[in-house]
């Protein structure tokens, strides 16, 4: 009756423990933004999104995990220093609208969506840390639309890298930075890595 | 943390932190039963083959709802138009589906250990929708998940479950599942029903065995219920009467479990014989909320199976146990599959 089974003998395991990567080391080449031109380049941007609504009335920001969630709160905190209105806020993980999850990674760990409004008729702004693909964006939006139908969608990040894949824009953009491809640009916010800049690190083999 | 087997066979082997990975999993899929899209392209291109050796219309509407909200196809193979019926061996029946390549099995059964064994000669992860009187992993996940989101844990409660425990592998599950956070369980049946051995079955986690449902109720945190399974009863049996009498959770009763109590059963009910229409229906009980988080946590689980799963596999042509385990071991070892250069800033 109460059954026993050999878990150990017939227990089969997947990849996901064994991926190991090529001996790599990551070299900082420049500091792009300092503690305080990230601040004053989202107050900046904050300004420029009131402006161009024409206001915070069905404005709402939704910051993409990770870097997006703190950014977007930042510009929601600079957008209540304008107008004195709070403009909600949400979150969104990307993970299950990816185009390429079964590339990446075996098991990408799945984060909580929060969007804790109605999207339908909203004018929203989505908030990332950096442009690059496009993919992210694209993904976002699928995952967006399936909670309903805004007003409009727009795109702001705090570094434009190019190398777009996709015909994805940013309507608010921190800063254009040229990059090559082997070049990674990591945004350190102190929410996330208890430090705050913007550095470009190149990757070497 | 990630989940380390490839297959979904039973609680048992799985640690605490690695069942609280699956629950973590499930809660945004909880969110997307929100949402009025709730259709994904995750697992597009993809098919789940699901196999009902065993008559389910719930487990399986159910899972086939989590794999077509996740965008992948299903194949269907049900009991009664099964060639179990003409003489087809069981193994042979899952050769035969996995030769349709699906990329996942799900699979019930009404012999006990049926879903390990066929997953030891299958190269696609297999997940068990319940087996004979062994487990019920995922009724077990979507019970313990619907505990904690209530009750916001699912450490040290005292548990009561209720009913025909001896044919239960839903009760096997959530004593696996639960007994991994401390909670102590109560079981109450009548006697024929509550067999000595499931004491015994975790060791480590307290599990006692009453006869009276006053004395089982006493200071329950959550009180499992199970369905009196007529379809099941080989020798003793009890009449619809004397349950109602001595069994049959009604309010009066209810009131001697903690005031917060939760009351859970895996469906069917049949009401006005194991529980009365008033506690079904009333505050305490979470039968829907089971049913909702039934959905999420299959989304999980397939996800987890299925979404990551790569190319490395070997071959499926050696259909033979030892051979199967030798592999995997080579793999751990020494065989790192390919690594995937990974684009970032994407």
């Amino acid at each position: 009756m109460a059954l026993k089974f050999s878990n150990s003998a017939s227990a089969r395991f997947t990849g996901a423990l064994m991926l190991e990567f090529r001996p790599m080391r990551i070299v900082e080449k420049r500091q792009l933004m300092s503690a305080a031109e990230i601040d004053r380049t989202l107050q900046r941007v904050a300004h420029e999104i009131v402006e161009k609504s024409g206001g915070t009335k069905h404005l709402a920001l939704i910051g993409i995990r990770r870097r997006g969630v703190p950014l977007a709160k930042r510009i929601a905190q600079a957008m209540r220093g304008i107008d004195g209105v709070d403009v909600p806020v949400g979150t969104l993980d990307i993970t299950l609208y990816r185009d390429d999850l079964s590339k990446v990674a075996p098991q990408a760990v799945l984060q909580s969506s929060e969007i804790p409004f109605e999207v339908e008729g909203m004018d929203l702004v989505l908030v990332d840390d950096v442009l690059y693909t496009g993919r992210t964006i694209r993904a976002a939006m699928n995952g967006l639309f399936d909670l309903g139908r805004p007003r409009r969608v727009s795109l702001c990040v705090l570094i434009d890298r190019g190398h777009r894949e996709m015909p994805i824009e940013a309507q608010y953009i921190g800063r254009v930075v040229q990059t090559s491809d082997t070049e990674i640009i990591e945004v350190r916010l102190r929410e996330i890595d208890n430090e705050e800049r913007v550095v470009l690190v190149d990757r070497v083999e | 943390m990630s989940y380390r087997f490839r297959d979904l066979l039973a609680l048992e082997p799985l640690s605490a932190a690695e069942i609280s990975f699956l629950l973590d999993q499930s809660k945004p899929f909880q969110e997307i039963q929100r949402h009025p899209l709730k259709k994904l392209a995750t697992l597009r291109g993809k098919t789940v083959a699901l196999a009902f050796f065993e008559n389910s219309t719930r487990t399986r509407i159910s899972f086939n709802t989590a794999a077509s909200r996740l965008g992948a196809d299903t194949m269907n193979l049900q009991a009664e138009a099964s060639s179990l019926k003409k003489g087809e061996t069981l193994l042979d029946t899952a050769f035969n589906l996995n030769a349709m390549k699906p990329d996942c099995l799900v699979m019930r059964h009404f012999s006990s250990g049926a879903a390990d064994y066929v997953a030891r000669h299958l190269d696609i992860p297999v997940v068990n929708a319940g087996d004979g009187t062994h487990e019920h992993p995922s009724q077990g996940l979507l019970d313990a998940l619907t505990i904690r989101d209530r009750k916001g844990t699912i450490e040290n409660l005292n548990v009561t479950i209720l009913g025909d425990l001896s044919h239960s592998r839903v009760a096997r599950s959530n004593i696996h599942l639960l007994g991994k956070f401390g909670c102590r369980f109560t079981l109450c049946g009548p006697a024929m029903w509550v067999p000595q051995e499931l004491e015994e079955i975790a060791p480590g986690t307290p599990i006692r065995s009453v006869y009276k449902i006053e004395e089982a109720l006493e200071d329950a945190d959550v009180i499992i219920m199970l369905r009196v399974q007529t379809e099941r009863q080989h020798e003793a049996s009890i009449s619809a009467n004397d349950y109602i009498h001595g069994y049959q959770l009604n309010a009066e009763r209810l009131k001697r479990a903690k005031p917060d109590a939760l009351v859970l059963h895996p469906g069917p009910m049949n009401r006005g014989i194991e529980i009365t229409p008033d506690v079904a229906d009333g505050p305490q009980s979470c039968v829907l909320e089971q049913v909702t988080n039934g959905v999420a946590v299959r989304m999980a689980i397939l996800y987890l199976l299925v979404a990551g799963e790569q190319a490395t596999h070997p071959a499926a042509s050696e259909p033979v146990a030892h051979n199967r385990r030798a592999t995997d071991r080579a793999q751990q070892n020494n065989e790192p599959p390919e690594p995937v250069p990974q684009k970032r800033n994407s």
